[in-house]
């Protein structure tokens, strides 16, 4: 890890222990904004770990941040960090200034368009975009379409848009967000940026934080099994119980190399192979290991008073945000059957 | 709760360079085989394919070169790996020795065994099989019963070892006998020893024929069969300690995702031919799966070459591993109207025959599924 990357673990590793509480986890899910950890998680300069020094942010690589957005899904920190880090990405690479606030991203769903128009000097936004994270909470929104020939990121205030409140499984905002000829705060073409960049940035993301949620439940699991006993022992001396959190030990293994294999993929430019195998490979993950580590806490973890929870139902609403398993893995195969079975290895080998 | 060191590696440039060297060499060895014969690439035993690999330098590339080896990283070492098992080479003869009869030789024999062993093994042409289990010790190995007495000048060593991989084949066998028995002490008075399969006498081999029909596990009986001091691999009651390592050689091996490759490569064949959503899918997950296992794998050889201990997250590499490659033939059938075949049919339906039958052992081999994730759970903290 680099020196930045250490210095981003502690810094948001001691941040969200600190703030990330179950009554905090509590009172955003009854919709209070959480202000405080917000402001931390900028004044501690978490938010912005890809934008350049001299512009406020940290200057660090995808890397870099990939140890930060890591850590939000460990913690189930209930804020859009890691839509926000991605939107700094986009728009430093588009050379446009980064606002402070929470920042996200839209459309979430490949068969949805926001579409760019010039209007003169400026541009206007237009189309909807559903189930997008953090959609009233967010100050901003960055999209990437298609403009003039090329992928141009534009950054819109969500004060321009129409918003429906809706939530996913874990009650985080996902709302819907109308469009009709509103102003764009700023746009520009970002070379290297795919047109789909908001999708592909939005699954390495979900994959990391999915990979850190992952981490926590299995280090649950093992304390529970480990406190918790019948039959005169600790639970997790039955062999059942320790086989299901081997298991699950190796969904968390694998879930933690194929998302960190993603974000290296886009320090080195085209990600899309890599992304695509992290958010089927951990998406899978997240499916199994949930399944397997409620088992082990039996009804307590089914409740809404045990913290298990807020890390299992958003792993299931996470697997499905910006392309399920199943998606992705559609696009991939298509990829590999274009290449031909004997490209397979060497493909493999060059990633 | 401690953590698994799963750390991305990226090969360094002679490693790729090498890579090349090995698919070239590759090419001209296989040129035509049929991916039929690919897929037994575990099974393969042939010993002048494994003494021209010897000649380009590939086998003992981490040992000392003052007993032949050519003292290059773990990493180099993973690559000519990796491209020998996906292309699948008849790595049989050489293999076990490369991964664990050299290394465990190297680590606790006497200076005149590796000066008398290890040259052969890095020129490929001695091949060694593995004389753990008994009849009555599979997982439990520590109750291992064969004796070996000691007598004036030896040992006389009575039992029987099974599942032993090509010991009809092999020139030695490294076998854990039990010199002393302790009471309530199993895995105490253990010793390893290195067996001349050829010159031995008192030692009679016989074919274990598996499931479908094919002769690699042998029954090995000895009946007062002599063993020469010599050939005592370490000290007597260190046995138990060495199998230990021996195995950890055994499973840190960065191959234990690709025994299906084959049944992978020709399940895309089938899929490009006519791609549609469900193919695209099935392909997709796979190469999910193999991409990831295949940074797992690296990042194990990557553990070994800065000297660090890869017990558990090698357990965990072969467990996530092998429930990989055994889901392969279901997800085949799974997608499929296909019957799996023998000898006819498309080279698809002979490849999910031949992986769909042995891929029970895959679970099996090298520990069991339970033992590997009886590791993991210490490795939590649970045993």
């Amino acid at each position: 890890m680099s020196e930045l990357g250490s210095l981003l673990a502690d810094t948001v590793s001691r941040l969200f222990t600190d703030l990330v509480t179950k009554e905090l986890l509590e009172s955003s899910e009854k919709g209070v904004w959480p202000e405080k950890l917000w402001r931390a998680l900028e004044e501690g300069g978490l938010t912005m770990p890809l934008v350049a020094e001299s512009a406020g942010g940290a200057g660090g690589t995808w890397l870099d941040a990939h140890v930060v957005v890591r850590a939000s899904g460990r913690h189930t920190a209930p804020v859009p960090l890691a839509e926000t880090i991605v939107a700094g990405a986009l728009l430093s690479r588009a050379g446009l200034e980064v606002p402070y606030g929470p920042i996200t991203l839209a459309p979430v769903h490949g068969d949805e368009r926001l579409t760019l128009t010039r209007s003169g000097a400026a541009w206007r936004v237009s189309g909807t975009a559903t189930r997008v994270p953090w959609g009233r909470a967010a100050g901003h929104v960055v999209t990437v379409a298609e403009a003039d020939g090329a992928a141009t990121v534009a950054l819109v205030a969500t004060g321009a848009a129409r918003i429906t409140d809706d939530r996913n499984l874990a009650l985080e905002p996902r709302d819907t967000l109308v469009f009709e000829n509103a102003p764009v705060v700023a746009a520009a073409p970002a070379p290297g940026v795919s047109a789909d960049a908001i999708r592909l940035y939005g699954a390495m993301a979900r994959a990391a934080q999915m990979a850190g949620a992952l981490e926590s439940i299995l280090e649950q699991g093992v304390r529970y099994a480990t406190e918790r006993k019948q039959f005169g022992r600790p639970i997790g001396t039955f062999q059942a119980l320790q086989h299901y959190l081997a298991v699950v030990a190796g969904h968390v293994a694998a879930s933690g190399i194929a998302a960190e294999l993603a974000f290296r993929a886009a320090d080195r430019g085209d990600s899309a192979f890599e992304t695509a195998a992290a958010k089927i490979r951990v998406g899978e993950a997240a499916g199994v290991s949930a399944g397997l580590v409620h088992q082990v806490h039996g009804a307590i973890g089914f409740t809404y008073e045990h913290s298990l929870h807020f890390a299992t139902r958003r792993l299931w609403s996470w697997r499905a945000e910006f392309g399920s398993e199943s998606a992705w893995a559609m696009a991939l195969g298509r990829g590999v059957a274009a290449r031909g079975a004997d490209n397979l290895w060497n493909h493999l080998t060059e990633r | 709760m401690p953590t698994f060191h799963f750390t991305l590696r990226d090969l360094p440039p002679e490693a790729e360079a090498l890579r090349e060297e090995v698919r070239d060499f590759l090419r001209e060895q296989f040129r035509g085989a049929n991916p039929v014969t690919r897929a037994r690439s575990w099974g393969g035993f042939d010993r002048e394919f494994s003494k021209r690999v010897g000649a380009r330098g590939w086998i003992g590339m981490t040992y000392p070169k003052q007993y032949g080896g050519h003292e290059r990283t773990f990493l180099e070492r993973y690559v000519v790996l990796e491209e020998m098992l996906a292309a699948g080479a008849p790595v049989s003869a050489h293999w076990v020795a490369d991964r664990q009869s050299g290394p465990t030789v190297l680590r606790f024999g006497t200076e005149a065994q590796k000066q008398k062993i290890v040259p052969g093994i890095v020129r490929g042409e001695l091949a060694f099989a593995i004389g753990m289990s008994e009849p009555d010790s599979g997982s439990d190995l520590a109750s291992v019963r064969t004796r070996a007495t000691k007598v004036d000048g030896g040992y006389l060593v009575n039992g029987t070892k099974v599942w032993t991989s090509n010991a009809h084949l092999s020139d030695y066998l490294i076998a854990l006998f039990r010199t002393q028995v302790v009471p309530d002490r199993k895995h105490e008075g253990l010793t390893q020893f290195l067996v001349d399969l050829r010159a031995t006498k008192g030692i009679t081999i016989r074919p274990i024929i598996d499931l479908a029909g094919h002769h690699h596990f042998n029954e090995v009986n000895f009946t007062d069969a002599f063993i020469p001091d010599d050939f005592r691999l370490g000290n007597e009651g260190d046995g138990w300690k060495q199998v230990t390592t021996e195995l950890a050689f055994e499973r840190s091996g960065p191959e234990r995702y690709l025994s299906s490759i084959a049944l992978v490569k020709e399940l895309v064949r089938e899929v490009s031919a006519r791609p549609d959503d469900r193919g695209a899918e099935a392909v997709g997950r796979l190469v999910a799966s193999m991409t990831t296992l295949r940074q797992m794998s690296l990042s194990v050889a990557g553990m070994l070459q800065h000297g660090e201990n890869p017990n558990l997250e090698a357990a965990t590499v072969k467990d996530v591993g092998t429930t990989f490659e055994q889901s392969v033939p279901e997800l085949v059938h799974a997608l499929l109207d296909l019957e799996p075949t023998l000898d006819t049919g498309s080279q698809l339906q002979q490849v999910h025959g031949y992986i769909t039958q042995v891929a029970p052992s895959f679970s099996l081999r090298g520990g069991t599924r339970e033992v590997l994730r009886g590791i993991i759970a210490r490795g939590l903290g649970l045993r």
